[in-house]
């Protein structure tokens, strides 16, 4: 990221002067250069200690305990983390998580990065309105989305029902299968998502030089042919970095999944869509006597964000050559 | 701008940033005791819903010249986090706080969080519904809340839709239709045969008002084994329930079918406490007003809800917390608060008021609900609520209820899943 890192100006430090005054001056200026920078940083990395590094070793010792939120709690060592792969409903929750993210990361990036090219294009008018537009969405309350969408998708009187009614659907029980619910949840992160990488994947496209598709205009290459050999090589730093934030998002999918089963934790009367995060809610947050249990699984969702997003990278750096 | 004051206002805008963190975690060591005998400046109260403290507080500053702030949170869902949080960082705490009857067992599981009331106040033993008394104290005998109030049960109906399937529309005489549950049964099966349609909300409904009925054990002995899978209560209101399926509208409490049925009559009946009255008033909307009314539960008796009052430990005045709480819970009291919100008197004094007995609610066709729902409380059965009792309801039985009503599971199978996820979520 050379764009962002601009060094500061060289200081026009002043012949070294005689008077003590001044050299005290001098001292100061000395101490500002050598110091100064590590306090500018210092918010950054004291607020990240205390809100993020030290909770997250706090869950780690809690996961090593029998931990009750309000009473008693004893060091249990690594039972949790056994108990936790022989847990049929862990792996439920693992499975709905993928499920879900599947049905939103791919078809929201291809049309993220469809509707970026579009936007990209030099002779769309409103340019500007567009690319508000698009992000309109994700500025939305996430719980105001998830409750008109659990709306939309509601059994008797949904929006959704009524027009699969006009091609002849039979009423759909969205809640009740696994299929539907996770098609309903994966819309609204889709809706909710889209706009978003578009504008990323957009902000991309922008640096790529246009040059390159001047020339390959004149060797003779459609735009077609241009948006996969240009645009997307080129993109490709901003796309593993879209990848690797929809796949932290998505393991970490809670809200939608919850409202849209009325706010139910176990989401769905089979845990049809409990996500990793809702399970780790049921057991850490909602039953108070498993809090170190509950720990254990948010731990196994970092675990597992690290190791996808690794993958996703390796993945996304292959194609590449 | 030059580049110098620049550098130095970062600085000091860094330097400010360091500070306020520093200083957000230094700050909070505020544990000055009070001196012994000490009267305390200020007490707090928190509620969920509404309770109907508002004026019952003013009297009590103005008694006392203790300043009393009344914190109210609207829902019990938000509610019960919080509480949590107090007790786990083992501050912010109210000094009287109100607990309610799902989320009071695992509180109570943890007696040490809590001031035993017995040396704080007289002895109210012998003015409350006994069994109401007898649950606001732990297994080992330490009174932990005086009671508040009870939710008690009662059907509320749709006269216009009872009408247009040919049912008697004046509230004795539905009242009359269903003495057990397998009149309500038949009864709605002559309503889904006239109008095609649901006639009670859903059979998760009807198993809450039968668990109630029974006066036994529920998901736990009293020695608090966990016995859902043999318990005879929770059997009877499975069959019941599950008997109910034909005549269910499939729109379980608090679900979006269940909001919207209200305005679309997509039910004719649903299973009242009295503090529900306001929810179904909310979600009917003011067009049907006069529509709806309040019969007698098949059976008679039953429950759902109520409360508490508790002192957490961590409060810093007790004494004074607890005589608030008595107060709070007496018999005027109680009146008072039922006229302001409706919460329904625990108090035995309280229940045989005039002014409680002659009230009528105007949007239920003038029902006499205080007669009504007073009445119903004279019924209800005392049970053993473990100390998972709402996980193992809300996780257990009513997800495997709803999966068979829906047809996601046979009656084997959702009794299986019940077993299997019972033990799961009793466990503690």
């Amino acid at each position: 990221m050379s764009l962002s890192a601009t060094t500061a100006p060289p200081s026009h430090v002043p012949p070294p002067p005689e008077d003590a005054p001044r050299r005290r001056g001098h001292l100061l200026n000395r101490l500002d250069l050598k110091y100064s920078p590590y306090l500018y940083i210092a918010p950054f990395f004291v607020l990240f200690g205390i809100f993020g590094l030290y909770p997250m070793l706090r869950t780690a010792w809690m996961s090593l305990h029998d931990w009750d939120m309000i009473g008693d709690r004893s060091f249990i060592g690594i039972d949790n983390y056994t108990e936790l792969i022989a847990d049929e409903y862990f792996w439920n929750a693992l499975i709905n998580t993928f499920g879900i993210f599947a049905l939103s990361t791919v078809p929201q990036i291809l049309l993220a990065l469809f509707l970026a090219n579009l936007l990209n294009r030099t002779l769309l008018r409103a340019k500007t309105f567009f690319r508000m537009a698009i992000f309109v969405p994700n500025v939305v309350s996430v719980a105001a989305v998830a409750i008109v969408f659990g709306m939309l998708f509601q059994r008797e009187f949904g929006v959704v029902n009524w027009l699969l009614s006009f091609v002849g659907v039979d009423q759909v029980d969205w809640d009740g299968q696994r299929w539907s619910s996770w098609t309903a949840i994966a819309t609204m992160v889709n809706w909710r998502w889209t706009g978003y990488n578009t504008l990323i994947l957009l902000a991309g496209m922008q640096a790529i030089p246009k040059d390159l598709y001047e020339a390959a205009s004149i060797d003779g290459a459609g735009p077609w042919r241009q948006f996969w050999q240009i645009t997307i090589p080129m993109v490709r730093p901003t796309l593993i970095f879209v990848v690797i934030l929809s796949t932290i998002g998505g393991m970490q999918l809670f809200t939608e999944p919850l409202l849209f089963g009325n706010g139910r934790i176990i989401g769905g009367d089979q845990r049809e869509f409990q996500t990793l995060a809702m399970y780790m809610y049921e057991k850490g947050i909602e039953n108070l006597n498993t809090a170190g249990y509950g720990a254990a699984v948010a731990w196994a969702i970092f675990m597992i964000i690290v190791l996808m997003s690794l993958l996703n990278f390796l993945l996304v750096r292959r194609s590449a050559k | 701008m030059n580049l110098t004051t620049r550098r130095t206002r970062l600085a000091a805008a860094a330097l400010a940033a360091v500070v306020a963190v520093g200083g957000l975690a230094a700050c909070g060591n505020d544990d000055d005791t009070p001196a012994e005998g000490e009267k305390p400046a200020k007490l707090v109260v928190d509620t969920f819903g509404e309770f109907g403290y508002e004026e019952l507080v003013k009297q009590y500053e103005q008694q006392t010249g203790i300043k009393v702030e009344l914190r109210k949170t609207a829902q019990l869902g938000d509610y019960r986090p919080k509480l949590v949080r107090y007790l786990a960082t083992g501050r912010g705490a109210a000094d009287v706080t109100a607990l309610e009857e799902g989320i009071l067992n695992e509180f109570k599981a943890n007696p040490g969080n809590w001031v035993d009331l017995t040396p704080l106040v007289a002895d109210h033993s012998k003015e409350y519904l006994p069994w109401k008394w007898e649950l606001g104290k732990t297994p080992d005998g330490k009174l932990l809340g005086l009671p508040t109030d009870v939710g008690s049960l009662a059907v509320c109906y749709r006269k216009d839709l009872f009408q247009a399937a040919g049912l008697p529309t004046e509230r004795d005489q539905v009242s009359a239709l269903w003495p057990d549950w397998n009149s309500f049964h038949q009864t709605g099966q002559k309503y889904k045969q006239a109008t095609g349609k649901g006639f009670v909300d859903s059979i998760t409904a009807v198993s809450n008002g039968v668990l109630f009925q029974q006066g036994t054990d529920l998901f736990y002995d009293k020695e608090n084994n966990i016995i859902a899978d043999t318990s005879p209560a929770v059997k009877t209101a499975w069959e019941t329930a599950t008997s109910m399926a034909d005549i269910s509208a499939k729109a379980s409490t608090w679900s979006q079918e269940w909001f919207g049925g209200f305005k679309q009559g997509t039910f004719a009946a649903t299973f009242c406490p009295s503090w529900m009255l306001g929810i179904v008033q909310e979600n009917s909307g003011e067009e049907n007003k006069g529509k709806w009314d309040v019969a007698a539960v098949p059976a008679g008796g039953g429950n759902w809800g109520g409360s508490w009052l508790a002192v957490p430990e961590q409060s810093k005045f007790p004494k004074e917390a607890a005589k608030l709480a008595e107060f709070l819970t007496s018999a005027t009291s109680q009146v008072e608060a039922f006229k302001a919100k409706g919460p329904l008197p625990t108090n035995l004094e309280a229940l045989q008021n005039e002014a409680f007995l002659s009230y009528t609610n105007e949007y239920f066709s003038g029902a006499p609900t205080g007669k009504i729902f007073g009445e119903g409380v004279a019924k209800i059965e005392p049970v053993h609520l473990g100390p998972k009792h709402q996980a193992v309801k809300e996780n257990a039985l009513e997800p495997a209820l709803r999966s068979f009503e829906n047809g996601q599971a046979s009656k084997q199978k959702a009794w299986e899943q019940f077993v299997k996820d019972a033990a799961i979520q009793g466990a503690f």
